[in-house]
């Protein structure tokens, strides 16, 4: 399935300043793995060494957050938009 | 340094008195490079505590969308402290989400609100002149 990857402005030097990029693969983990082997200074930015989501991060499938959906077992479709945004707080 | 309008300025003040007895949280956009925040949202504090804040996924996606629909973008966070000096915590230092941002905090530790704006790389913390304009 081919995905829209919008990503954040932090990341984008990785991507060669790409505000969006295209990526392949049938769940959202998949299609991040893609991304990350486009672009490989994204490696361990998005997703932990130990293949879950990074905490400074939060992923939109078009409108849901995947927290609640599947994570990274998300099935994704042709056209969905994923949205990596930063998990912003502080105290 | 950060420049804002007056209504962009006034309106991270009131947040910040409408989150009482919370820290208030909300995002700044504007033109890339340009050092201005032309558009100030307010974003739920999803924490909702009067120590820590959490802008909420959600308004971060819609405030996301809505500033690249305007050719925008997110240039920075703003967020209170209730009892505090507006200067960033330890925490607010940790976690703070990218080079590129201003980092303004609104203290209401006295009567009369003070705001004050960050820059925070590597976890070095400067303070940079907030500049009030018109519009």
């Amino acid at each position: 399935m081919a995905v829209e990857i919008r990503l954040p402005t932090v990341l984008r030097p990785h991507a060669g300043g790409q505000a969006t990029v295209k990526a392949n693969g049938a769940t959202l983990g998949a299609a991040l793995e893609d991304l990350v082997l486009q672009f490989p200074q994204l490696k361990d930015q998005v997703i932990t060494s130990d293949g879950t989501l990074h905490k400074f991060v939060n992923i939109y499938k078009n409108d849901e957050d995947v927290r609640y959906l599947d994570k990274l077992d998300t099935t994704v479709s042709d056209g969905d938009v994923i949205s990596i945004l930063p998990a912003v707080a502080g105290g | 340094m950060l420049r804002i309008g007056e209504r962009g300025y006034t309106a991270m003040v009131a947040h910040a008195l409408d989150g009482l007895p919370n820290e208030a949280c909300g995002l700044l956009a504007g033109a890339p490079g340009h050092g201005k925040a032309h558009v100030v949202y307010r974003c739920r504090n999803e924490a909702d505590s009067a120590k820590l804040y959490t802008v909420d996924s959600r308004d971060y996606l819609a405030a996301d969308r809505d500033a690249e629909a305007n050719g925008m973008e997110i240039i920075g966070v703003y967020h209170s402290h209730t009892h505090t000096e507006a200067y960033p915590s330890p925490t607010d230092v940790k976690q703070a989400p990218d080079p590129g941002w201003h980092y303004v905090i609104v203290s209401l530790k006295d009567p009369e609100p003070v705001v004050r704006s960050y820059r925070i790389v590597d976890g070095k913390i400067t303070e940079e002149p907030v500049v009030l304009e018109r519009t």
